[in-house]
């Protein structure tokens, strides 16, 4: 039983929430249709209480639920060339990015940051699909290389939350480059034997899939979470079939081996801290050695 | 001669100048050697103006011309001894990528890369140059015994991009063009790249993490087709001119972002206007960057690599 998150972690939650009070105080599940409360959503990290589905859930609200007392410290991140390409489509591509930042509160489509769970240790860096399709540019890959070489700095175990469509188009070749670029800071992680985890969430496809999301130690993914590297829709009109019901999906991958583990967002936190102990050679987690719920919140309302 | 679009007033006067020399050669009394001489002229001086300045769209176009070499031209041409090696050891071969032993100037090399085949027969055979997992994986199987072995790595990328198929999501094609990145990444050997047409995203970039990467002049390497972009940026896929142009795909852009090393000039009117100098061209880049990467130690090179990496993109155009 996850004491934490069933008891303290919406009340955590609500302290940390940085929009006092939602738009909208209801959310539709858009598996199921269920109409959902802002609050009871947001203790259940966003997954349907109805349906399971498992919901887009921001960086910050994820690493507020998966670090011990909600605390964590942000790594800083490089600031790459604003718009490398001058780009434009329909809009410039400042245009897009600041609309991103004002919509998301957030710098760029990655959040990078260290703290402990389960008195665990760890730096972990998680993609925001709502920002811009969480696509990697160059700060994306920036991210993960300042993750990387913070956690080797600091002997860590790596985890990192996958989302995104793909590359950023809009940096064109450059982003293409972080490819490469994001398989250095694995590379790094493997030469000072620490653990890499990759969790990867719905959606993750593109050059994200075929470079660092997919070179993890141990590889989990949330529920039904999509994965793969080319669209459904230009596969089909390719192979010109149709493709199996759940293809691309987390479970279809397990099948075909290319994950280790499906793993319920709820479950999520006690499993990195068993699987990482045990990769850190560290004691079996002590659940007991926790602050009581009191001391949490009182921590929560000093900082 | 296969004519692309935007050679078609080319293909009016050259074909005027053939209707012309065919009547000659029916009538044997008639002198038509002026007229000709000026239909030449005239063609020659607009294939000129046609090629100096090619808009980035035409350069795709050009990139993906059917009579281009390919990879088999340059192995044909350039490596002697070429012993073809198959097979991913795990579920097939995958014809799209030719990979093998070879000589390149008498010393051994393993060189690597996709072909898009010359005739229908041949690219369905080669699935027009797209790969599937097997391809990377075979790939990665010979970049391994390059480096145990002490060769150099060369590598001549031509592809839309990889295969979009079921089987080959579900034997794991991102996982394969992930590993095959990681492998250049890893390799302790000079590993050479050469973009020779079309440099299709994450398929490319699987081959092309290299020391070196050269791009033929009218070649584009791209992390989305302009036809994939336009339809997702612009919503209308006949946008590819305008996509084209802001995703800056060619060699002279990308020489400019700092992403590739040099730009081997092409014959007047492209490479498929003279297969055999383009041919040796490419001979030239790959002895010349061999050079520069001679006498290297492992972990230099593997350092440089790292680093080129690192570095790139850090200016954006400015650099
Ligand atoms: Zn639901």
């Amino acid at each position: 039983m996850n004491w934490i998150s069933n008891y303290v972690r919406p009340k955590i939650n609500s302290l940390f929430s940085r929009r006092e009070v939602p738009e909208n105080l209801w959310t539709k599940c858009p598996e199921c249709g269920t109409m959902l409360f802002h609050r009871e959503l947001a203790g259940n990290l966003n997954v349907c209480s109805s349906c399971d589905h498992h919901m887009a859930i921001n960086p910050r609200d994820r690493f507020t639920s998966l670090f011990d007392g909600g605390i964590f410290t942000e790594v800083k991140v490089p600031e790459p060339p604003a718009d490398p390409l001058h780009f434009r489509d329909q809009k410039k591509y400042p245009d897009r990015l600041k609309a991103a930042q004002k919509a998301s509160g957030e710098r760029e489509a990655m959040l990078v940051a260290e703290g402990e769970i389960g008195r665990t240790p760890i730096v972990a860096a998680a993609q925001d699909f709502s920002f811009m399709a969480g696509s990697m540019g160059l700060y994306v890959g920036n991210a993960i290389l300042a993750g990387a070489e913070r956690a080797v700095k600091l002997k860590r175990p790596f985890v990192l939350f996958s989302a995104a469509g793909g590359a950023r188009m809009q940096e064109g070749i450059l982003s293409l480059m972080q490819m490469p670029r994001t398989t250095v800071a694995v590379q790094l992680l493997k030469e000072a034997g620490l653990p890499y985890v990759v969790v990867l969430t719905h959606p993750t496809t593109g050059g994200v899939t075929a470079s660092y999301a997919m070179l993890g130690d141990v590889q989990i993914a949330e529920p039904n979470a999509l994965i793969g590297f080319a669209g459904a829709r230009v596969i089909e009109q390719t192979i010109r079939e149709k493709l199996p019901e759940g293809f691309q999906r987390a479970e279809y991958l397990l099948d075909h081996g290319m994950l280790d583990r499906v793993t319920h967002r709820k479950s999520m936190r006690e499993e990195l801290i068993t699987i990482l102990r045990m990769l850190m050679g560290l004691s079996p987690a002590v659940k007991g050695d926790l602050p009581p719920p009191g001391d949490l919140a009182v921590a929560a309302d000093a900082k | 001669m296969n004519y692309l679009d935007f050679e078609k007033p080319l293909a009016e006067i050259e074909g005027k100048a053939e209707e012309l020399r065919a009547l000659a050669r029916a009538n044997p009394a008639m002198d038509i050697s002026k007229e000709a001489e000026a239909l030449d002229r005239k063609s020659d001086s607009l294939l000129k103006d046609l090629y100096k300045s090619l808009t980035p769209w035409q350069k795709c176009q050009v990139a993906r011309h059917p009579d281009r070499p390919h990879t088999r031209d340059y192995i044909e041409g350039l490596f002697a001894e070429f012993t073809p090696l198959a097979g991913d050891r795990g579920f097939a071969d995958d014809h799209a990528v030719m990979g093998g032993l070879a000589r390149f100037n008498d010393q051994p090399v393993v060189v690597i890369g996709h072909e898009k085949g010359h005739d229908t027969k041949s690219r369905i055979e080669r699935n027009f140059g797209m790969a599937r997992p097997e391809g990377y994986r075979k790939a990665v199987r010979l970049m391994d015994m390059a480096d145990r072995f002490n060769l150099p790595v060369i590598t001549l990328i031509d592809t839309p991009g990889a295969y979009p198929g079921k089987g080959a999501e579900e034997r794991g094609q991102a996982e394969a063009i992930a590993r095959s990145t990681a492998k250049c990444l890893e390799i302790g050997v000079p590993l050479l790249s050469i973009v020779v047409g079309e440099g299709g995203s994450g398929g490319a970039v699987a081959f092309a993490t290299a020391n070196r990467i050269a791009m033929l002049e009218h070649s584009v390497y791209s992390v989305i087709s302009p036809e994939g972009c336009a339809s997702i940026l612009w919503k209308d896929a006949e946008k590819m001119r305008e996509a084209a142009e802001a995703l800056r795909l060619t060699a002279q852009d990308l020489q400019k972002l700092g992403v590739i090393d040099r730009i081997i000039k092409e014959p007047m009117g492209g490479a498929q206007r003279g297969r055999k100098e383009t041919v040796e061209a490419v001979g030239k880049a790959i002895e010349a960057m061999l050079a520069e990467m001679a006498g290297k130690k492992r972990a230099e090179i593997l350092k440089d690599r790292r680093q080129k990496f690192l570095a790139m993109g850090a200016k954006g155009l400015a650099a």
